[in-house]
């Protein structure tokens, strides 16, 4: 497939703090305890998509994602990693990396993914259409992840705010109106153009951007160089595409643009008649932009599509400590086909490695990494639990995830939260809702509520 | 046995019960309630008007009847009523047809439905849910099966009183956007101008379909709860701008409008000049069947259909040399002249039309007189009119009852000619127009024509019987595009601020003619807060805006009345500020919104630095003085403080207001002390 794979693995993300750092860029958060870029990869691999650039920001995490590929998977694929300046934005990193894109058409997947939706058929659409841009929706989560971040896990209890307002010609093919949620103060306005030229448009608010697109390439790059100002790909430059489907002011494909500059004005009358007629016999309906396009003189259009995702797949963006709690809580939970492991009949994973002690037990959609010690006693539900963590007796772990090398005191009890690698907690520590910093101390005998522990 | 005969005995008792109740009524408003068939209506209620030959009302009633409707109550002027009587509708077997005379205060839809509800409340004649439709509509639905699909629903749900018919139009020029929620066929948006969608709709439907090539036929499945929504918001005058999009932003009641679609059967409403030309077409390619002309609905004589969909009269004479084209009509008695050509026309009963006269998509009454060489195009021509020899009527020409068009006088398209004088703004009463017709007086119709033609507005060729112009069409659609331009600015952020400027400055002017009357009727501070608070709601603005714009339309006020110095100007402004305390002080109970009403000041100062300029000092140490207690020094300090950092050309009021700023820091470092 001539499709190149663009994953744009951001850097040190300033939602996930204290879960990132300066050894922990997001992409290679752990997901039940592999990085989350992995779940990335093997989506793609799984489509055959196997020539991949993976866009990070910042050098040093750039060194870090690339380390961790080349030693991970530089046999099966063949990716190259990219370091752009920090906050540049989507549409910015793009820009830098414009001069590595040489294919017809460009795949642009978020690296903060867990998903089982096929990017192919992102891909099979767009071609179908012939498309400026396809954009992949998916249902929007019902309890998913708040864009809130926080630092609780409160917040599960809240209504997800509807966070992109999505307008859908009748065939369901097309996008004819994009917004985001929290951009629309009070009202949705929709331009009357595109509505007359579509005659009917469906407003979704139960649909989500999944941040999975395709794009052509002439149409990215053309509309990253006469946009300089344009920062987000979301934000900026999709609406505008979407905005100016009917008023192209890019141009595609250089054969295509002759096509149309010979056809239009001359038969203009013509066109119409066939089009109408075309119509009225309900033969081969040619979409809204081919009857608009030869109604008007010297208007060319574009077409952004979309591809629907069924709503039994499974999709979730780490952008928030929440969603990385959701995230490790399906994949060894209710999505366990994602995580790539086989579970025990307990429907948990214990590494052969981990050691357990007398009267403890391991829940189902629990993950016990290799070599972890557990001690006496201890119980341990819904939680993942890294590689090689001492974990003393009377510990209850509930809901959390524990990271790799992390340290537990006897007669603690974790619910609700995120303890990073190498953090320690001494003996007799509650928690709850809480984050630890990589490395940080806890000290004994503490109790502490929604509270992050990082080092100033 | 004896039981089981009782029981079917009751059965059909019940059956005859339920029969009873469930009679299927209909309002038809045959009122014109519509301005766009003027100068037509002003001497004939439009449902007279005759639609290929045969008045609209004929057609309106024909398909109530056929379509199951037992009883029709026609809300009508006396000249409709002296028309019934005479007609045959009377004598209808099970289709009862009865008159409401339209009192002559009643003006619009609303007003109709009021006066209903008032006769309903002594004669509760109608009974259950009824049909609404206005006049001029042209139908062939059924419509029992919908009633019952409508008491269905309001069984279910109480709060569903009506259910709104509507078509897939195949015409795109009209402006009508509408959402419905897919699955249960709720209306949820209605609009005939722009499309802006509120988020708590979004938040409540997580899909709303829009479509803008949908058609409203203003048949409506309504029940009683209609009527006296109608009597409680007195102020709802038309079906759809008020009581639709009433409903559905009123989410107090809860009230729902449901759509019906219909996709094999016709329905539509005439309006004006261009629905009038689309309908009759419709009639003539048989959409109406089986209102079609050579079928008799009503009091009708049919006309015999011929080749390509023409019909003709039997009695009609024309000529071997005529050409009439396909889809035409020619009505009874009517002579045509050799060499004629009549194409895609109408043409009524009795008229003669002269030789080498071309008629094309055009409408001619009954009557009409038509004399040699004159060319017709697109045009409605009504009852005996005399159109002289050699004249022209281009495209989109309305001529009323009795107009003479003088010889070889060209009539400018889209013009509306009538022998009545057009009605002023300000008095349109028709009793006064009628006295004062003059034929004698300056026709513009040629030398020997009558009729004054009349003033149109410039977007006439929207709703006119001639097609659109291409170069129109295309200016529709730049039109939008220009309009669209603003959004198209990168990130779009620059449009909503634009947006929020637009309101802000809209908001102010609203301040400020409320407070202008609060003024003037000297109205208690408390109400006035109440009508800003209002106000502040419906612009969503925060308090600190409230605050600046009153204050703002407070020294408005002081700079507007009359003085003659400065000092004079200080004593107004300070009469306007004890007076009007109250009213500011509820807004600006925080120190940042006082912060607000002084950077106001400021660049009311700065705005007109001779009046006020000088006066700023004096103005913000009379608003802090013990009685008054406007400002807090709190604020003042802290606006010193903000400004201390500003350019030199800035700071010009701090100056002046430099020793009162010391004065206090001094009195506060006492009390701290």
């Amino acid at each position: 497939m001539d499709f190149q794979v663009v994953i744009l693995a951001g850097g040190f993300s300033s939602n996930l703090v204290p879960l990132v750092s300066k050894e922990v860029p997001k992409a290679l958060l752990p997901v039940a305890n592999r990085p989350v870029l992995s779940y990335v990869l093997d989506l793609l691999e799984s489509n055959n998509l196997k020539d991949l650039i993976v866009v990070v920001e910042g050098e040093d995490a750039a060194l870090k994602v690339g380390g961790w590929i080349s030693s991970a998977c530089v046999d099966r694929l063949h990716v190259e990693v990219a370091a752009v300046a920090e906050n540049v934005g989507t549409a910015g990193a793009l820009r830098a990396i414009a001069h590595h894109l040489t294919a017809k058409d460009i795949l642009i997947v978020s690296g903060d993914i867990v998903s089982d939706i096929p990017p192919g058929a992102v891909a099979a659409t767009h071609r179908r259409h012939d498309a400026a841009v396809t954009v992949m929706l998916c249902a929007q989560p019902v309890s998913g992840p708040s864009e809130s971040g926080g630092s609780g896990g409160k917040d599960k209890t809240k209504k997800p705010a509807c966070d992109d307002i999505i307008g859908l010609d009748s065939l369901k093919q097309f996008l004819l109106y994009i917004a985001k949620g929290a951009e629309i103060k009070k009202d949705t306005r929709v331009k009357k153009s595109i509505l007359c030229a579509a005659g009917k448009m469906e407003i979704r608010s139960d649909l989500m951007d999944s941040h999975i697109y395709a794009f052509k390439r002439s149409v990215l790059q053309e509309v990253l160089d006469q946009k300089p100002a344009f920062r987000s790909l979301k934000e900026d430059v999709l609406p505008y595409l979407v905005r100016t489907q009917l008023r192209s002011e890019i141009f595609s494909d250089q054969n295509n643009v002759e096509e149309n500059g010979n056809g239009n004005g001359k038969n203009n009358m013509q066109n119409n008649e066939v089009v109408l007629s075309q119509i009225l016999s309900n033969a081969s309906l040619p979409s809204f932009h081919q009857v608009y396009e030869s109604g008007l003189d010297s208007r060319k259009t574009h077409k952004c599509c979309v591809y629907i995702a069924d709503e039994s797949k499974y999709f979730v963006r780490l952008n928030s400590i929440q969603a990385f709690m959701d995230v490790n809580r399906d994949v060894i939970g209710d999505a366990n086909h994602l995580s790539g492991y086989s579970f025990s009949a307990h429907h948990n994973i214990v590494h052969p490695s981990a050691e357990l002690g007398s009267k403890t037990t391991v829940g189902p959609h629990c993950m016990l990494g290799e070599g972890s010690q557990v001690g006496d006693k201890c119980s341990v539900k819904r939680s993942v639990i890294g590689r090689h963590c001492r974990i003393g007796s009377n510990v209850k772990i509930v809901n959390s995830v524990v990271m790799d090398h992390a340290t537990i005191g006897d007669g603690c009890s974790i619910q609700g939260s995120v303890i990073c690698s190498n953090a320690q907690l001494q003996e007799r520590v509650t928690l709850r809702d809480c984050q630890v910093e990589a490395g940080y101390v806890v000290c004994a005998g503490s109790e502490h509520k929604g509270e992050t522990f990082a080092r100033k | 046995m004896a039981s089981r005969k009782k029981r079917t005995a009751k059965i059909s008792e019940e059956e005859q019960s339920r029969r009873q109740r469930f009679h299927f009524q209909a309002i038809l408003l045959a009122d014109n309630f519509t301005t766009k068939l003027l100068p037509l209506t002003l001497e004939r209620p439009n449902v007279f008007l005759p639609l290929v030959n045969v008045p609209m009302i004929d057609y309106t009633l024909a398909w109530l009847e056929s379509a199951g409707i037992e009883e029709v109550f026609v809300f009508c002027s006396t000249q409709v009523i002296d028309y019934l009587n005479n007609s045959g509708w009377y004598s209808h077997k099970d289709f009862t047809v009865k008159t409401i005379e339209s009192p002559h205060e009643s003006t619009s839809a609303g007003d109709a439905l009021r006066y209903i509800y008032e006769q309903q409340i002594e004669t509760s004649q109608i009974q259950d849910d009824f049909v609404l439709v206005s006049g001029g509509i042209v139908s062939n639905m059924p419509l029992t099966q919908l009633i019952q699909e409508h008491r269905d629903r309001k069984k279910k749900d109480d709060k569903a009183i009506m259910t709104m018919v509507i078509k897939q139009s195949l015409v795109t020029d009209h402006e009508l956007f509408i959402g419905v929620n897919p699955l249960t066929k709720q209306l949820l948006y209605y609009d005939e101008d722009k499309i802006c969608l509120d988020t708590s709709l979004m938040d409540r439907n997580p899909s709303v379909l829009l479509c803008s090539d949908m058609q409203d036929c203003y048949i409506d499945i309504c029940s009683l709860e209609v009527l006296s929504l109608f009597v409680d918001n007195f102020d709802y005058q038309q079906l759809r701008c008020d009581f639709v999009e009433g409903v559905l932003a009123d989410d107090i009641m809860g009230y729902k409008i449901f759509t019906h679609e219909i996709s094999s059967c016709y329905a539509a409403r005439i309006e004006n000049f261009r629905s009038y030309d689309m309908v009759s077409k419709d009639i003539i390619q048989r959409r109406t069947f089986p209102y079609v002309p050579d079928m008799k609905f009503s009091g009708n004589r049919p006309l015999k259909l011929g080749r390509q969909g023409s019909y003709r009269a039997s009695d009609a004479i024309r000529s071997p040399s005529v050409h009439v084209g396909d889809s035409s009509v020619i009505g009874h008695a009517t002579t045509i002249g050799s060499g004629a050509k009549i194409l895609n026309s109408v043409i009524g009963n009795g008229c003669s039309i002269g030789s080498n006269v071309v008629i094309q998509g055009s409408y001619i009454w009954n009557n009409v007189t038509v004399e040699d060489g004159c060319e017709i195009r697109n045009a409605v021509v009504c009852d005996a009119v005399k159109v002289s020899a050699g004249a022209i009527l281009q495209a989109g020409v309305v001529l009323s009852f009795k107009v003479v068009v003088g010889r070889d006088f060209v009539v400018p398209a889209y013009s509306k000619v009538s022998l009545l004088q057009q009605p002023m703004e300000e008095d349109s009463d028709e009793e006064h127009l009628l006295s004062s017709v003059d034929l004698q007086m300056e026709s513009k119709l040629g030398p020997d024509g009558a009729g004054y033609i009349w003033q149109v507005c410039d977007e006439e060729w929207k709703h006119s019987v001639a097609p659109i112009p291409k170069d129109k069409l295309a200016e529709i659609i730049d039109d939008d595009d220009t309009e669209d331009e603003s959004v198209v600015i990168p990130s779009g952020n620059a449009n909503s601020i634009n947006n929020d400027v637009n309101d802000l400055y809209d908001f102010e002017i609203e301040v400020d003619g409320t407070f202008l009357r609060a003024v003037e009727e000297n109205i208690v501070a408390d109400l006035a807060v109440l009508e800003i608070n209002s106000l502040r709601l419906s612009y969503n603005m925060e308090s600190a805006h409230c605050a600046g714009a009153i204050f703002y339309s407070m020294m408005k006020l002081a700079a507007d009345t009359p003085h003659s110095s400065a000092i004079d100007l200080y004593k107004n402004a300070a009469s306007i500020i004890t007076r009007w305390k109250g009213l500011l002080g509820f807004y600006v109970k925080q120190s940042d919104k006082q912060i607000e009403v002084i950077s106001r000041l400021e660049e009311m100062c700065q705005e007109s630095a001779q009046e006020l300029g000088p006066l700023f000092a004096h103005i913000i140490r009379f608003m802090y003085e013990e009685e008054n207690d406007i400002l807090q020094e709190v604020a003042i300090l802290r606006w010193a403080d903000e400004k201390a950092g500003a350019d030199e050309s800035d700071k010009v009021y701090l100056k002046q207001c430099e020793p009162f700023i010391t004065w206090l820091k001094e009195t506060s470092d006492d009390e701290d002390d």
